[in-house]
C-alpha cells in the first residue's frame, strides 16, 4: 500500500468543468433541490465544455435514487443549440453571404 | 443557406455507409464531421472483426475506416464538410455548422443523425487525478499517436472495449495489472476475453473500484468483490500498484440534435441511456430526420454499418430515388441485422430495440 499523503483525500468528481463533488450535490438534493434545471442553474453543472455529457447521467441517477423515482422519470432540461462551445466572435460574424 | 437533399451528421461507421448507400441510389449528400478524418471510432479499432463474411469478418476496423472514408471522398454526390461541427438543429429545418470558425447553415430535405456515442464515467473518491481516463481515449492515444497513457492499468469493465484496449495495451508494451467487472460474468466476446487471460492478466468478476490514490496523479488503486446485492464486502479489499486507471463502463448516445429537433426519446438502459422512437425504416418521429449507429443505441460498428446502409437507402428512397432491387436490398440487411442481433449476445440489444421501435 502506498502511503501517499493524499490517499485518504476521498474527492469525488461528478462535473469535471465545474469541480462539483458528489457531496455537494447530494446536499443540493437534501436541501430539496431534486430538479435538474435548477441544479444546474445553481451550481452551472452540465453547463462546461461537455455540456453535461459526463455529469448529468451521473446526477440524474442521484435524483433518482432520492426520490425513490425509476431514472427515466427524472425530467431532463431543455437541449439548445450550441451542443458544444463556440467563440461569440464566430457567431458574431454571421453565416455565409446570401443568409 | 445551403440545401442539400440529405444531410448526415456523423462520419463513423453509420454516417460514412448512409452516405454510399444514398449516393448510390441517386441522392445528393452533404456529410459533416467535427473531426478533421472521416471513420469515426474504426480508425482506432487495429483487431479484426469477427462473424460472417457479409459482416466483414477479419477485416481490421482501421481497414473499414480507409475504404469507407476512400469511396465517400471520391464520390461526386458527397460533399465531406470535415472539421465541422453541427451546434444546432432549429425547427425551421436548418442545421446549424461551424466550420473553421465560420458559421454554415444547411436546410436539408433530410437529416440522418448518426452522431455516435460518448464514453460514460465512474464516480468513486479521487476520480479527478491525472491518469484516469476513458478506455476510448487510451485506444486513441495508443493506437492514433502511439502515446503510452502510463505503465500499469487497471482496467475498469470487461465489456468487448474494456477488453479489446486491455490486449491493446499489452500490444503496446504497457502492463495490465487487472481487469475487473461488477457483474457477475464478462460482458466481451469470449475470443478476446482468453487472449488477454491466456497472456496472463487476471480478469476479477463482482469487482468495483473502491478507491484512486495519488498526490498530483494515479499512485494506485483499491479495488473490492461485490456480493450478491452488489454491495461491497467488507475485507476483501485489495490494492493495486497503478499509474492509469482505465474507464469502459459504458456509453451513452449523442443525441442533442434530435432532442432539438424535437424528436420523442425514451430512456432505455439496454441502448445505453435516451435514445430516439424509430419506425423500421429508421425514421424518428419527426418525419424525415432519420438516426443510425450508436446514436440511436449503443451497438457496434457492424450494426451501425447496417443501420447506416438502411437509413441511407430509406432516406433516399423517401425522396423518390428507386433502384430495381432496392426492396431486396433492404431485406438483406435486415437479414444480416437480425442474425448479428440474434442468441444470447443480442439478448439486450433486442429488449432495448423492442422498446423504441413503433
Amino acid at each position: 500500500m502506498s502511503d501517499c499523503r493524499c490517499k485518504d483525500k476521498d474527492v469525488n468528481i461528478v462535473c469535471r468543468c465545474e469541480d462539483i463533488t458528489l457531496e455537494e450535490i447530494r446536499e443540493y438534493i437534501k436541501n430539496g433541490v431534486t430538479d435538474l434545471e435548477q441544479l444546474k442553474r445553481l451550481l452551472r453543472v452540465g453547463m462546461g465544455p461537455c455540456q453535461g455529457r459526463t455529469c448529468i447521467p451521473l446526477i440524474v441517477r442521484e435524483i433518482a435514487a432520492y426520490a425513490g423515482k425509476p431514472v427515466e422519470e427524472i425530467p431532463l432540461t431543455t437541449f439548445r443549440p450550441p451542443t458544444v462551445p463556440v467563440k461569440l466572435g464566430v457567431l458574431a460574424a454571421g453565416g455565409e453571404k446570401d443568409d | 443557406m445551403r440545401q442539400t437533399e440529405i444531410c448526415i451528421i456523423g462520419g463513423g461507421p453509420a454516417g460514412l455507409t448512409a452516405a454510399l448507400k444514398a449516393a448510390a441510389l441517386g441522392a445528393e449528400v452533404t456529410l459533416v464531421d467535427r473531426n478533421d478524418y472521416l471513420g469515426g471510432q474504426l480508425i482506432k479499432q487495429t483487431h479484426r472483426f469477427f462473424g460472417s463474411k457479409e459482416q466483414r469478418a477479419s477485416e481490421r476496423g482501421i481497414s473499414i475506416a480507409k475504404e469507407l472514408a476512400d469511396a465517400v471522398e471520391s464520390n461526386k454526390k458527397i460533399n465531406v464538410l470535415k472539421k465541422a461541427t453541427a451546434l444546432g438543429y432549429y425547427k425551421d429545418g436548418v442545421l446549424l455548422v461551424e466550420q473553421d470558425e465560420k458559421i454554415i447553415k444547411i436546410k436539408p430535405k433530410k437529416l440522418i443523425v448518426a452522431t455516435g456515442g460518448a464514453e460514460k464515467t465512474l464516480l468513486f473518491p479521487n476520480n479527478d487525478l491525472p491518469g484516469i481516463y476513458g478506455a476510448g481515449a487510451v485506444q486513441t492515444l495508443v493506437n492514433v499517436f502511439g502515446v503510452k497513457p502510463g505503465n500499469k492499468v487497471l482496467m475498469v469493465g470487461a465489456g468487448n472495449i474494456g477488453v479489446i484496449v486491455s490486449y491493446q495495451l499489452l500490444q503496446a508494451g504497457v502492463e495490465v495489472a487487472a481487469i475487473i467487472e461488477a457483474a457477475p460474468q464478462i460482458g466481451s466476446y469470449w475470443v478476446h476475453a482468453s487472449k488477454v487471460v491466456r497472456a496472463g492478466v487476471p480478469i476479477y468478476t463482482r469487482h468495483t473500484i473502491k478507491r484512486a490514490w495519488g498526490d498530483t496523479e494515479v499512485e494506485g488503486a483499491t479495488i473490492v468483490e461485490l456480493d450478491d446485492n452488489w454491495q461491497p464486502i467488507e475485507g476483501s479489499e485489495k490494492d493495486l500498484d497503478v499509474d492509469v486507471i482505465c474507464l469502459s463502463v459504458g456509453l451513452s448516445p449523442l443525441t442533442e440534435l434530435l432532442w432539438q429537433a424535437g424528436c420523442q426519446m425514451k430512456y432505455v438502459p439496454e441502448l445505453g441511456g435516451h435514445v430516439p422512437l424509430r419506425n423500421e425504416n429508421l425514421e424518428t418521429t419527426v418525419p424525415g430526420i432519420y438516426t443510425a449507429g450508436d446514436a440511436a443505441g449503443i451497438e457496434e460498428a457492424s450494426a451501425a454499418m447496417m443501420e447506416g446502409a438502411l437509413a441511407g437507402i430509406n432516406a433516399a428512397h423517401s425522396l423518390g430515388y428507386d433502384a430495381p432491387d432496392l426492396n431486396k436490398q433492404k431485406e438483406k440487411i435486415l437479414m444480416e441485422l437480425t442474425g448479428l442481433r440474434s442468441g444470447p449476445v443480442g439478448e439486450k440489444i433486442r429488449r432495448g430495440l423492442a422498446k423504441v421501435t413503433c
